[in-house]
């Protein structure tokens, strides 16, 4: 006996008001559902977005209360000191690195006397150890010359030439070469002289590209100091690097919230973003769990209702896969409307969701997801009820209510 | 007649167990996750002054100079001249200067190592402005702020760390190698967010940094700028000498006023825009006007202080509830339909429909008093799970009692809007007319 749809519609308009309902809650889990992993895979992707430097090699230390009196002595000493440290390969001076504070923003104009500041950027300040210490890579032009650091204790140091972030480049000089190219702040101009693949802000945010400068020079304001290492040793080459810290200046003070290793920086930072993914996963697992237990209870008040009927279609020569194929494709059918109406709902409340908080449009490839989804979770939530009513014996017909 | 009912519900509920917890976890999941994201919006929302903000006022003015862009909005917080003299003007009924450094305390014990603090700058009429509570000593005063004294107010915490908890009033504290006099140690204060240093908020992604509790040193501005302390800048536009930051072009001072009156409020702004005339006829000045004065709520409201997390982790608990309130009309309508035999019967004798409808809200009332239980609970974990996280405000996510009531009360208000729809469709169920038959 082969099943007809039309008949299983035909007995769902008898139950209109349970169907709608479970229709409804299905639309709106599709219209959450898809809008929750939208949500979540846009965290996982920031959470995992690159920095360009080698983070897994990297121990970074933030100095504080070397103020303004420290001498740029105390500062070499501590270099040399963290240098001495076995295992370690390199180390840098820096004003910043990924995952810790903003630490130089500045207004670049890439004319001299255009008025608005409108490339705002952010400059890293090293020494010439840094690009060999973070491992950034040349995408063109050259690296910085050992003769080409600035002098300086001015806020941006005076360099003539300066490394940039690929894609910021091509944010200013779009579809032009950037090599070459000058650039215009605190009163003076430098020029590119090489392109590095991304390097991100000490503080990335979604939505906001790799704006970022590399200067190098004898800049004071930069008092992070990085070291590379080997994977394995980073965390005795952390501690023994404070140690060395205290030895060498007591009167120094590490700022532990942006001191550590590059990978506990990067868990640290996105410490909010990984709540909200939680949070999102939560969200998810519990609607789906309660979307099933709502189909588990109606579709079990539908086949006690019904025994009789089934016990009638089965007396008649129905086969238990026939009854169960029927309550299948009943939950199909009814899960099909609630996805057609929660695809529309789902566009809507991302509509919503953009216009407020600056959410992307939701991606059509997400529906397919949901509603496949959905598909199985109600096949999967029916099969016990749909079991159960396969089980009633024919001879159910026979008896009174 | 209500015992009489809530008696049958309970009966009805034990009878179908499972569907009976069914509607519970629902409602239960559903206001428990609602309950602890409104609760974090709840407490995060408020009015930090309470009574008090309407009175408090943020001016600002753009202070900039040279071939800048043309801001559409003056900046967040006042160069150092332009904030002295508002502040020393004496035109508000109250008026303090607030402004962020970074400073090296020397431990009290020798042989630790010393440690670096973000501290409050300001002026004494902070305290009683902002209702500032002390458990020892008091603000420094008047006097103090023209004479750069060098004395200092410490909170609770640092107080508890450094001296355990004694009172450290005339204690000495050596910050960035200078001794400082501790005149006050205040006691617990938490305003939510930090609203005397909101800063920055609008647009940025995360503002959960400004529900950090408040600093732990405050000193006169005055006396900073004697030290040479590092102050926290917010934006400059010329070149800056850290060592003299009264002169700096440099926006980093923010100014609190009180106006107690609608009239002084409208000769404030009068007086803000005189100024900003006065300044530009100087030359000191060369913008057009760019003058604001928002109220202190208008200022948070403008920084968007409620983290936007905070916001979509609601919205999306209050779309998980509608579905659960969904789940539990669907499932309360088969249970009462279920049981159309049995109100068949008591219709034929004698029940009207308005019993049966009652009979069937009660029902749907008790399942949503259960389901608000078990909604605490999972709120009071929600709320354990949010102040785990490493966020500023993670401290402030407690339940208050009014909230606990809230939660019960919503849980029963939304499966009493659960079981409308179901009660009256079982209401309509015939009188039983083949009662002979069985």
């Amino acid at each position: 006996m082969r099943m007809d749809i039309r008949h299983v519609a035909a007995a769902l308009r008898r139950h209109r008001m349970a169907t709608l309902l479970i229709g409804l809650q299905i639309a709106l889990a599709c219209a959450v559902l898809c809008n929750a992993l939208f949500l979540l895979s846009n965290r996982l992707q920031l959470m995992s977005m690159a920095s360009g430097v080698d983070e897994s090699h990297l121990v970074a230390l933030s100095l504080q209360g070397t103020g303004n009196d420290l001498g740029r002595d105390t500062l070499l000493r501590i270099k040399q000191g963290l240098r001495g440290i076995a295992g370690v390969e390199s180390v840098s001076m820096t004003n910043a690195v990924p995952f810790t504070q903003q630490a130089g923003e500045i207004g670049f104009r890439s004319v001299l006397d255009d008025p608005q500041y409108n490339q705002q950027g952010h400059f890293y300040v090293a020494d010439n150890d840094f690009i060999r210490t973070v491992g950034v890579h040349l995408a063109d032009g050259r690296w910085l010359g050992d003769d080409e650091a600035a002098n300086s204790t001015s806020f941006l140091p005076s360099s003539p030439s300066i490394l940039m972030s690929r894609s910021y480049a091509q944010h200013i000089w779009p579809g032009q070469p950037s090599l070459g190219q000058v650039l215009f702040a605190d009163g003076a101009q430098r020029r590119v002289v090489g392109l590095i693949e991304d390097l991100a802000r000490p503080n990335p945010e979604p939505l906001i590209l790799h704006n970022t400068v590399l200067i190098t020079g004898s800049n004071v304001l930069g008092q992070v100091f990085v070291l590379r290492t080997g994977p394995l040793s980073r965390d005795r080459v952390l501690r023994q690097a404070l140690d060395a810290v205290a030895r060498i200046a007591p009167d120094v003070v590490v700022d532990l919230d942006y001191s550590g290793t590059l990978s506990e920086l990067r868990d640290r930072y996105f410490a909010s973003n990984r709540a909200m993914a939680a949070m999102l996963c939560g969200i998810i697992a519990a609607m789906l769990l309660v979307t099933a237990l709502g189909i588990v209870g109606l579709a079990s008040f539908w086949v006690q209702q019904r025994r009789r009927q089934i016990g009638i279609r089965r007396a008649i020569g129905a086969r238990r896969s026939d009854i169960l194929s029927y309550f299948q494709t009943e939950n199909f059918l009814i899960v099909s409307g609630g996805i057609a109406l929660g695809m529309v709902m789902a566009f809507a409340l991302n509509i919503v969701l953009m216009k407020l908080y600056e959410v992307p449009r939701l991606p059509l490839a997400y529906l397919p997801w949901g509603a496949v989804t959905l598909w199985i979770l109600g096949q999967l939530a029916v099969l016990g009820p749909a079991i159960r009513a396969a089980r009633v014996p024919p001879v159910v017909a026979t008896r009174s209510v | 007649m209500f015992g009489y009912y809530l008696d049958l519900a309970l009966r009805s509920l034990k009878r179908n167990r499972v569907l009976t917890a069914l509607m519970v976890i629902a409602i239960a999941v559903g206001i428990g996750t609602s309950m602890t994201t409104l609760t974090v919006m709840y407490l995060l929302s408020g009015d930090p002054l309470p009574g008090r903000s309407e009175h408090i006022f943020y001016p600002q003015l753009d202070a900039e100079t040279g071939k800048g862009m043309v801001r559409s909005r003056p900046a967040d917080l006042l160069d150092y001249p332009s904030a002295r003299d508002l502040w020393s003007s004496g035109k508000a009924d109250r008026q303090t200067m607030t402004a962020e450094a970074l400073v090296k305390i020397q431990p009290v014990e020798a042989g630790r190592h010393p440690s670096m603090i973000d501290t409050l700058t300001t002026t004494s009429a902070f305290f009683s402005m902002f209702n500032v509570p002390f458990r020892y000593g008091g603000p420094w005063q008047p006097a103090d702020d023209e004479a750069r004294s060098r004395t200092v107010v410490i909170s609770e915490r640092l107080n508890q760390q450094l001296f355990a908890g004694a009172n450290s009033v005339g204690r000495t504290l050596r910050v960035d190698s200078n001794d400082l006099r501790i005149v006050g140690v205040l006691d617990h204060w938490r305003p939510s967010p930090r609203f005397y240093m909101v800063v920055g908020g609008h647009g940025a992604s995360d503002t959960s940094d400004l529900y950090k509790p408040p600093h732990d040193l405050m000193l006169p501005l005055s006396t900073a700028l004697d030290l040479h302390s590092q102050f926290s800048w917010f934006s400059c536009w010329g070149n800056v000498d850290p060592k003299n930051m009264a002169a700096a072009a440099c926006e980093w001072v923010g100014l609190w006023v009180q106006l107690d009156t609608p009239a002084t409020r409208s000769a404030y702004r009068d007086y803000l825009r005189d100024y900003d005339a006065q300044q530009r006829s100087l030359g000191r000045f060369d913008h057009p006007p760019n003058i604001r004065m928002m109220s202190l709520m208008q200022w948070l409201d403008f920084n968007q202080v409620v983290p936007k997390d905070v916001q979509l982790q609601t919205w999306l608990a209050f779309g998980f509830l509608v579905i659960c309130l969904c789940n539990t009309v669907g499932l309360l309508l088969v249970k009462f339909l279920g049981r159309s035999g049995e109100i068949g019967v008591r219709r034929a004798m004698g029940a009207s429909r308005s019993d049966i409808f009652m009979q069937c809200l009660v029902e749907a009332g008790a399942v949503g008093l259960l389901g608000g239980i078990g909604g605490l609970l999972l709120a009071w974990f929600g709320l354990w799970l949010v102040r785990q996280q490493k966020v500023a405000y993670a401290d402030l996510a407690q339940l208050d009692p009014m909230l606990l009531l809230v939660t019960v009360a919503m849980a029963i208000l939304a499966s009493l809007l659960a079981g409308l729809l179901p009660a009256v469709r079982a209401s309509r169920v015939p009188p039983a007319l083949q009662i002979k038959v069985s």
